[in-house]
């Protein structure tokens, strides 16, 4: 438990050294703006992966209506700090409070459904938010809203991103995490051992939502404009990418995948004929060589990995048996 | 009454394009319980090939009749060789990998048809040729109408059907194709070849999925490499909704959702159409979890 602790701690610090090395570089100018938006956007997509695999990797349940949790958190996010001044901050936890609530909602009845159809219902709910909010006058149909004031700094997002790893992190290692990943080695062993196998994939799909809404009202401060489309089940494919890409029910994969695939778009932007080509024969090309994803699912080895980001995470134990 | 059985009718010829492509879904799931999510981009390209040999074919001079029937064979022929390359290239390496890890696959085929599409086509839409002229006729006197388009339609959904059903249930790959997708090692014990029964599999959900393509493209009259996302998402819905890896399952399921998309849209809220569908699709999925037609598999302790 010491060992664990030890490592815990040197990961937050590991962290804090990137989040200063980072601070110094933007305040110096050395950091243009373009590279200022990627590093927000990374900041995102990190959480969206880490909280999704949360639900898939961990708990085994395979949802793919992500996308749909974010545009929860970032409506309301945006609504709350356009129409009503609340301070940002609270508006964002708010936006995740919010999705966290819907994906009670939603969780409740569609965790009984298993594997593909579960998906597919996931992939459903997802869509149906965002055709609510495509015919939504309040929140602006189709064009959406503009105007949001850009507050998301780095520090905000970084804060967010440690706090959402961290907390995953620790909910994974909890007696709850342990719960969950039974769930995903197998549902009736677990529900023979006396785990309320719902209560737990609730719990799972909730905090996964909670954080992707707040991941999501974070983006929507980042680039002024959100629209329902930018929401739809092509982000959802997205996250999922990042997170299998990673290794799916990694954490540390999550956050490797999330900073691969960011980086990839972002530099791919340069050939936009030729973008999604490329980013779709790696995609064919990762999954045909390496299926388990870039970090698989084995422990995290310090000194192995030159990523920092991917340190802030100290042990992950989801080796499998 | 006669509003709501027109909308019937239109419902049915859309629900057929639907059920087209959802076989295709239903048949690849049933034996290797891969999501194809590039099958509705084979449904694009298969649009493609009819309207380009259409093109060709009546530029020709061929009569109407043999420009569809002849473009239908091309579209059909070369999209299954499109799918078994791609099942050849993407998919076999991934058969002893996670089912995800296959998903992402799917994902990726996916784009790459969808942007190499833009890349040679241009991401703008293209008109489709008026192969046939299209007619109206009335039915038994009444003021409801049904064109020529959707006779068409039908007539090439219940063929095809015909043709489905006789290769499942009494050719020797239809027979393997059961087999394979009931158990495949003990298939393979069998002596069946699994991989040519797995090829054969995305070679018909191909060729039905390029027929759909060719009637969507002289439905709608137009046709653009981004035009297979959403009814290949929407026939993938048809597929879960009638109960994945059953026949008439997406039969019923693409019906279901082409009516009650047509319903909606008629009364006003075409808006809304996406939304209903998949609300209706979860409200079955609630009450009978395996869709409509599906097997409830009892789970082995």
């Amino acid at each position: 438990m010491k060992k664990l602790n030890k490592k815990f701690w040197l990961g937050i610090i590991v962290a804090l050294a990137f989040y200063g090395i980072v601070q110094v570089l933007l305040t110096t100018g050395i950091f243009n703006d373009v590279t200022r938006s990627m590093l927000l956007l990374v900041g995102v997509n990190v959480m969206l992966a880490v909280s999704l695999n949360l639900i898939n990797g961990i708990t085994g349940q395979f949802s793919i209506g992500h996308a749909g949790f974010m545009s929860v958190g970032a409506y309301t996010s945006a609504i709350l700090t356009l129409d009503y001044n609340v301070p940002f901050v609270l508006a964002i936890i708010a936006g995740g409070i919010v999705a966290a609530i819907f994906g009670v909602l939603i969780g409740m009845p569609t965790l009984r459904l298993n594997g593909d159809y579960l998906a597919i219902a996931t992939l459903g709910f997802g869509e149906i938010i965002r055709i609510v909010l495509l015919n939504t006058e309040y929140v602006g149909g189709a064009s959406g809203l503009s105007g949001i004031p850009a507050k998301t700094t780095w520090t905000i997002i970084f804060l967010f991103t440690l706090f959402t790893v961290v907390l995953i992190n620790n909910f994974i290692r909890s007696t709850h995490g342990r719960a969950c990943l039974a769930i995903r080695e197998n549902e009736i062993a677990a529900e023979a051992m006396g785990i309320n196998t719902t209560m737990y994939k609730v719990i799972a799909f909730t905090i996964g939502a909670l954080f992707a809404g707040m991941a999501g009202g974070l983006s929507a401060h980042t680039f002024y404009v959100i629209t329902p489309g930018s929401f739809n089940f092509l982000k959802s494919f997205e996250i999922l990418v990042m997170v299998v890409l990673g290794g799916l029910g990694s954490t540390a994969g999550s956050i490797v995948g999330a900073v691969f695939v960011t980086l990839l778009y972002t530099y791919l932007r340069e050939f936009p004929e030729w973008r999604m080509i490329i980013y779709s024969i790696v995609l064919i090309m990762m999954m045909i060589f390496r299926p388990s994803g870039l970090l698989g699912k084995t422990k995290l080895n310090f000194g192995k990995l030159g990523k920092k980001e991917a340190k802030a995470n100290g042990s992950i134990d989801s080796s499998t048996p | 009454m006669e509003y709501f059985i027109q909308q019937l009718i239109n419902g049915i010829s859309v629900g057929s394009i639907y059920a087209l492509i959802a076989l295709g879904y239903t048949m690849v799931y049933g034996i290797i319980k891969l999501i194809n999510f590039a099958h509705g981009d084979v449904f694009m390209v298969g649009s493609f090939i009819g309207l380009y040999s259409a093109r060709f074919l009546a530029n020709a001079g061929l009569p109407p009749v043999l420009v569809l029937l002849l473009s239908l064979i091309i579209s059909m022929t070369m999209s299954s060789l499109l799918g078994i390359t791609i099942e050849r290239l993407a998919y076999k390496p991934l058969r002893k990998s996670t089912r995800i890890a296959a998903l992402i696959t799917a994902i990726g085929v996916s784009f790459l048809l969808e942007y190499i599409g833009v890349l040679i086509l241009g991401p703008q839409a293209k008109g489709f040729p008026d192969i046939m002229e299209k007619k109206q006729y009335q039915l038994f006197g009444s003021s409801i109408q049904v064109d020529s388009n959707q006779v068409m339609i039908l007539i090439t959904t219940i063929v095809l059907m015909i043709i489905l059903q006789y290769i499942v249930r009494y050719t020797k790959t239809g027979k393997a194709m059961r087999a394979v997708s009931f158990d495949m090692e003990a298939a393979r014990l069998m002596g069946i070849n699994v991989d040519r029964t797995i090829s054969a599999t995305f070679a018909i959900g191909s060729a039905l999925a390029a027929a759909a393509g060719v009637i969507f493209g002289m439905t709608y009259n137009s046709v653009d490499p981004l035009m297979g996302v959403t009814p290949g998402l929407k026939a993938f819905v048809a597929a879960v909704l009638g109960g994945i890896g059953s026949i008439p399952g997406a039969l019923v399921g693409g019906l279901l959702l082409g009516t009650v998309e047509t319903e909606i849209s008629s009364l006003g809220y075409s808006s809304w159409r996406d939304g209903v569908a998949f609300a209706v699709l979860i409200l079955i999925l609630i009450f009978k979890p395996s869709g409509l037609f599906g097997k409830n598999v009892r789970e082995k302790v």
